[in-house]
């Protein structure tokens, strides 16, 4: 007996730290916070299916991630605390679709992120036509743009990176391009040919920098500077970065939480949770009385250990995960009930308390074991389909939350129960250890 | 006893819902939602609402195609249409404001292309099959070992029906309640499904279980009890437990149906139904019909 009781207290102090760390909200300096889904703290999910179908089948996921760094950086320059951008293979057997989801939480102003995120503008690099530059200003004047310039063949394909920069000594912003290997090859053989003249740098067809090649340049670094503020290199950088977009991407899905929706729906899940958790409790103490105040006490070790496990993991929380805990802490109840009841079958044949006990947990454990496999089945083939980020949130908490009510009803209830098992064959723990209303 | 004694109305019961849910089903279908189909929804809430009409005309200048609005809450609407660029999207809500002079707060935009409402089509018709082959194994490995008086296939098939039984009837609701109440069909929706089939499966077997239990009894220790008895005893010992699981898990779901966000609302909705229509046939409509197929099956050999 004493030993039951020590393993007990020993569940409850450990359960007790979970619960702690669980409860434990220093916010966001802490190092294990909760995480919200867009639903319940507000903001804007965007998918993107890139178009892969001009890439060898090899090169795509190379593509796949330096557009994903690339749109990474566009979205930082929007000044949203903790985006996220991340690849996604979506699309059924047969017919792979590669796609990019952008989440910047606090931002419902679609149309601004969109343009930054969204826009595949064209970067060229152009030489003068040969005649032209002999020309008198009006009669350039009168020439449209491509009469003027011609493409190198130089374009944003072969742009890395741009980067803004300033002058050491004068302070002056400049801006720094850098080639891959393919490019800085082409833009020697330019600038080789011709010193002296200008290569201009065009954005959607418009020239935005006309600057005059000083030698050939074979680093495949090049420098644009010019009288810049600050905010045109800026605005120029990210422009440039945008021309280097490596595949070309299309808009597919948007979805936009305003902040106050999201609040409602977090409020209202946290409230169901807590009243769900006490309604499902008072229920079991009324009924199995005190086996029922034992589930409860597992209840509350269990919902411990999932909201611990949101946090570890971690569990990004939607509205639709949040349902998915509820529904299993009615689910975990399942287990319990299953034990008392064949507890209470044996009480009835005549075996004396803790036998009864150990017995109903022995003979209950392959119904439990059954009846959980089937929600587990359901919910790794929900995760693996889900289609939407809901049933997968959904599918993963429901997951979570029947694993480990297993554990919480075969070790934490066992424990308790055994723990407060009297070896009394009086009324008073008769009553105590049977339910119902009746008898 | 008394379940076995009155089967034929607890049959009927359900014969009568199941045969209104198939009526409403093929009459109005099932309405599929922008998950499902493409589109976008926009949710505004105003200060003081405009009346619907204007709201209507106003939106008929823009060329939206096929669009629908609904009112929601005590001052906002619910605006569906084609899938929306964003461009498109601000017009509307600029269309909404009366170009910024009614104050208006736009609470939810979601937008989903044709092309993943395809696909969210596809996997979904994808997992409720592995769910169905998943359960189908479930039940053969099971019941592998029962054989008399009822042949193990038989459970199996039984199960089947009660699952069938299952689904139904939710799906039947919500049909009725997308042509009456606007009701629409999402993922998560077929997710409730799914999680109604995992579950009933699972009550039915539990009961299942008990019959062979009871039936091994019955020959080990030379009983001779009607096959009817046993099935009857079976409900009775599984009763309670059957009833208390489900009555936890329904009071947990009808917390969150009540006050839960409005984002799961309709799926716990569904969850309430199938969970409760789940547990009526695995006591009421399961079991019964094991002596109703027994019962039938010694007449034939007489």
């Amino acid at each position: 007996m004493f030993k039951k009781r020590i393993s007990a207290l020993i569940l409850l102090i450990l359960a007790g730290s979970v619960a702690y760390f669980s409860y434990d909200k220093t916010g966001e300096i802490s190092r294990f916070p909760y995480r919200l889904g867009l639903d319940l703290s507000g903001g804007t999910h965007l998918i993107y299916q890139a178009d892969t179908k001009a890439l060898p089948e090899s090169e795509i996921s190379g593509a796949m991630s330096s557009l994903s760094d690339v749109v990474e950086r566009r979205v930082n320059l929007f000044g949203v605390s903790e985006p996220l951008v991340q690849i996604e293979e979506g699309g059924t057997i047969g017919n792979r679709e590669h796609r990019l989801i952008v989440e910047l939480p606090g931002v419902t102003d679609i149309k601004q992120a969109v343009e930054l995120i969204g826009k595949t503008p064209t970067l060229d690099f152009m030489l003068v036509r040969p005649g032209v530059d002999k020309l008198s200003d009006a009669e350039k004047a009168k020439l449209k743009l491509d009469e003027i310039f011609v493409s190198t063949g130089l374009t944003g394909r072969y742009l890395k990176h741009a980067q803004l920069e300033f002058n050491q000594t004068t302070f002056e912003p400049y801006v720094t391009l850098q080639f891959n290997d393919e490019g800085a090859k082409l833009f020697g053989a330019i600038t080789k040919a011709n010193v002296g003249k200008i290569v201009a740098i065009f954005l959607d067809g418009q020239p935005i920098s006309t600057p005059v090649v000083q030698q050939e340049i074979t680093s495949g670094n090049a420098q644009i500077s010019g009288n810049f503020k600050v905010e045109e290199a800026r605005t120029l950088v990210r422009d440039l970065n945008y021309g280097a977009l490596p595949v070309p991407i299309n808009l597919v899905s948007t979805q936009t939480i305003g902040a106050s929706l999201g609040k409602g729906a977090l409020d209202a899940s946290l409230y169901a949770g807590l009243w769900a958790f006490v309604i499902v409790g008072l229920f079991l103490i009324i009924w199995y009385r005190v086996p029922g105040l034992v589930a409860v006490l597992a209840l509350a070790i269990y919902t411990a250990i999932n909201l611990a496990l949101f946090k570890l993991i971690p569990v990004t929380l939607t509205s639709a995960g949040i349902a998915g805990f509820i529904l299993s802490i009615g689910m975990a109840v399942d287990a319990n009930i299953l034990i008392f009841e064949r507890m209470k079958e044996e009480l009835k044949r005549g075996k004396e308390l803790p036998e009864a006990i150990k017995e109903g947990f022995h003979r209950a454990w392959l119904s439990i074991r059954d009846s959980n496999l089937s929600s587990i089945i359901t919910a790794i083939i929900l995760y693996y389909l889900a289609s939407t980020p809901v049933v997968k949130g959904f599918a993963l908490v429901f997951f979570l939350g029947v694993v480990s009510s297993m554990f919480s009803a075969i070790t934490a209830s066992r424990t308790l129960l055994l723990a407060v098992g009297a070896k009394g064959e009086g009324k008073l723990s008769k009553f105590l250890f049977h339910s119902g209303f009746l008898k | 006893m008394f379940i076995i004694r009155n089967r034929k109305f607890f049959y009927s019961l359900s014969i009568l819902l199941v045969g209104a849910s198939i009526i409403a089903l093929s009459i109005w279908g099932l309405t599929p939602g922008i998950d499902f189909r493409g589109g976008s929804i926009i949710e505004v809430e105003y200060a003081s609402r405009p009346t619907v009409d204007s709201v209507n005309t106003a939106l008929s200048g823009l060329k939206l195609g096929a669009y629908s609005v609904r009112e929601t809450g005590d001052a906002g609407y619910i605006i569906r249409t084609d899938e929306l660029t964003p461009s498109l999207h601000d017009a509307v809500l600029n269309t909404l404001s009366d170009g910024g002079k009614v104050s208006l707060t736009e609470k939810r935009f979601n937008s989903i292309g044709p092309v993943l409402g395809k696909e969210a089509i596809q996997k979904a018709w994808m997992s409720i099959a592995l769910v169905l082959l998943a359960i189908i194994l479930f039940i053969t490995f099971a019941f592998r070992k029962v054989s008399r008086p009822v042949s193990s296939w038989k459970y199996g098939l039984i199960a089947v029906i009660a699952l069938a039984h299952d689904v139904i009837i939710p799906a039947g609701v919500f049909s009725v309640l997308g042509h009456y109440a606007g009701f629409e069909i999402d993922t998560l929706f077929v997710t409730a499904l799914l999680v109604i089939l995992g579950f009933s499966i699972h009550d039915t077997i539990v009961v299942f279980d008990r019959v062979r239990e009871n039936l091994h009894r019955n020959t080990e220790y030379h009983e001779k009890k009607e096959f009817d008895t046993i099935v009857g005893e079976s409900i009775n010992q599984t009763f309670v437990r059957s009833i208390n699981t489900s009555l936890t898990t329904l009071l947990a779901i009808a917390v969150l149906y009540v006050l839960g966000p409005d984002a799961t609302k309709h799926f716990s909705l569904a969850l309430l139904i199938g969970l409760t229509v789940g547990t009526y046939s695995s006591i009421f409509i399961g079991s019964p019909l094991l002596v109703t197929w027994q019962k039938w099956q010694e007449r034939k050999n007489k």
